[in-house]
């Protein structure tokens, strides 16, 4: 079966989204990130969507609930690289994905990850490497 | 445009064809008369008979007044060529008009005198007549469509050039807003200062206001959709140049701008950018 | 005024809303839509196409170029013939939902097109028509 592959770097999951994907896909893809978060016990996850030229309602609401999922099992999600024109269409269709981190490519998602919450580093969790 | 028959258009077609030359003396005699047109110039009498030649092959063809017809075609693409030449020459969308129309009287009495044995020549005169009309009515809606165009197209231009998206720092950009904001124009905006975050790698992009009279419920609610697909797209916004006026109206008409960070002057919106961004500014001489 | 042809295609599962949205990408790009708003029509369409195949129980899309007033646009269709919406007003708010969504389809993509239309009634199924302008 068809899927979106998910990469493991450190304590963070990346997944890359290259294609238009259906919606059955989207959700396969959700579960799929739910089980790696818990058997690799990430701390991040980095959703890649440069590639994307569409995202509508579904998959928006897909992101969001992936963000909270992630949240209840302490992992931060952190959406990267959407288009302009993907931007201005989401915000048209009135989705702002309020509870979704966002950063402008991968490095400075990771960045982002990496710098945590102030709580986070003070309980040593932050990162494995600097 | 309604679709009207012309059964005694062929007399009038044959009348012109056979005095074609002494029609074109008079008309450019009266010509000479209507003063504006005085200097039409020394294409003014082959475009005179290239009009007639094209009236008389479309009035033989054609047994209706169907100005988009297939039989008009040459007669269309002249009218736009001689149109637009004579508005690049100065001539006003009417000149055009008038001086296809002071060839009505001149073919009034040319037909008068030559057919007016032939009983049907006032009612051929009058067909033809009608012709003319649509024909001078048709040079000024291709003047007419020219100028919406161009202006259209400056519409376009100024938009674009008044909408210059800045790089202020390593990934600090900046759009300096100037002027009335119309829903359209706050669109271009919202798109190249979008796009500029892209190609800058700016985190952080600042919207400055300052040159902007007065903000409605409308334009608030375009900067605050930039704002959020700016986030979306992982940069963070401010909007300086709030003047106190700005800021009255934003809260009397009661629109939230949440969590959008404002600054009364840019420099305050670079300096909370350096900040964000971890840069600090010294001075040398301290 | 050239002739204009209309392209259909039916959408019955989830892959033929992949299909409605490629063909309205390439159509919106020939047609010569900015990025922007390809875009905004790509995404109405999907939201409309999901809509039918979800409450309508599948139905048809029709593609078209038109051109009115001077304008080029991109005309689309989504018809069929489910159970229909008995009050159209209310399934026009941003946030009301019946099966379980966002509740932003069929507000959301007004808001993604320049004309939008839409004819239904309970039994009757439901047809939505929407232009993007040039």
């Amino acid at each position: 079966m068809e899927r979106i592959p998910i990469l493991k770097l450190h304590d963070l999951l990346l997944v890359t989204i290259q294609v238009d994907m259906h919606d059955r896909l989207a959700m396969t893809l959700q579960d799929d990130l739910m089980h790696q978060i818990r058997r690799t016990r990430a701390r991040g996850v980095l959703i890649d969507i440069s590639a994307l030229d569409l995202v509508d309602s579904f998959i928006g609401r897909l992101i969001g609930e992936i963000a909270s999922m992630a949240r209840v099992m302490d992992a931060e999600t952190v959406l990267v690289g959407m288009q302009p024109a993907v931007a201005i269409t989401l915000v048209e269709l009135g989705l702002s994905l309020g509870g979704v981190r966002t950063a402008l490519n991968v490095e400075r998602g990771m960045q982002l990850l990496r710098e945590g919450s102030p709580e986070e580093e003070a309980s040593g969790h932050a990162s494995i490497d600097h | 445009m309604s679709v009207q028959s012309l059964p005694l258009a062929g007399v009038a077609a044959t009348i012109i064809k056979e005095h074609g030359d002494e029609l074109l003396d008079e008309w450019m005699a009266s010509l000479a008369e209507v003063a504006d047109l005085a200097q039409a110039g020394p294409k003014a009498r082959p475009d005179a008979a290239e009009f007639l030649r094209l009236l008389v092959a479309g009035l033989a063809e054609s047994a209706q007044i169907d100005l988009q017809g297939t039989e008009w075609r040459a007669m269309r693409e002249f009218l736009v060529e001689l149109s637009n030449r004579q508005a690049e020459w100065g001539f006003s969308p009417v000149d055009t008009a008038e001086f296809l129309m002071a060839l009505k009287r001149p073919l009034a009495s040319l037909m008068q005198r030559v057919g007016g044995s032939d009983g049907r020549w006032l009612e051929s005169w009058q067909q033809v007549n009608q012709v003319i009309d649509r024909w001078a009515l048709y040079t000024m809606e291709v003047v007419q469509a020219n100028r919406e165009a161009t202006i259209r197209r400056q519409q376009q231009e100024m938009l674009e050039l008044s909408t210059p998206v800045i790089q202020l720092w390593d990934g600090i950009t900046a759009v300096p807003l100037i002027g009335t904001l119309d829903s359209e124009r706050t669109q271009t905006v919202m798109e190249s200062l979008l796009t500029s975050i892209v190609e800058n790698h700016a985190e952080i992009a600042i919207i400055d206001i300052t040159g902007v009279p007065t903000v409605d419920t409308l334009v608030a609610q375009h900067l605050l959709k930039t704002v959020a697909a700016a986030r979306l797209m992982g940069a963070e916004c401010i909007i300086s140049g709030v003047r106190p006026t700005i800021a009255q109206t934003i809260v009397h008409l009661g629109i939230d701008i949440g969590s959008v960070a404002t600054k009364a002057s840019l420099a305050d919106a670079l300096k909370l950018a350096f900040r964000r961004r971890g840069c600090k500014v010294e001075s040398c001489n301290q | 005024m050239p002739a204009s042809t209309i392209e259909r295609l039916q959408v019955a599962c989830e892959e033929d809303l992949v299909r409605v949205r490629q063909r309205v990408r390439t159509m919106a790009a020939e047609i010569g839509l900015s990025l922007v708003n390809q875009t905004k029509i790509v995404t109405a369409a999907s939201e409309l196409a999901r809509n039918m195949l979800k409450y309508g129980g599948g139905g048809e899309t029709e593609f078209e170029r038109v051109e009115r007033n001077g304008l080029i646009g991109l005309q689309l269709t989504f018809r069929d013939s489910g159970p229909g919406i008995e009050n159209i007003e209310m399934a026009m708010t941003d946030g009301y939902t019946t099966g379980g969504g966002m509740g932003l389809g069929l507000s959301g993509s007004k808001r993604l097109v320049n004309d939008f239309a839409i004819q239904s009634a309970p039994g009757q199924g439901t047809t939505v028509t929407v232009i993007r302008w040039k």
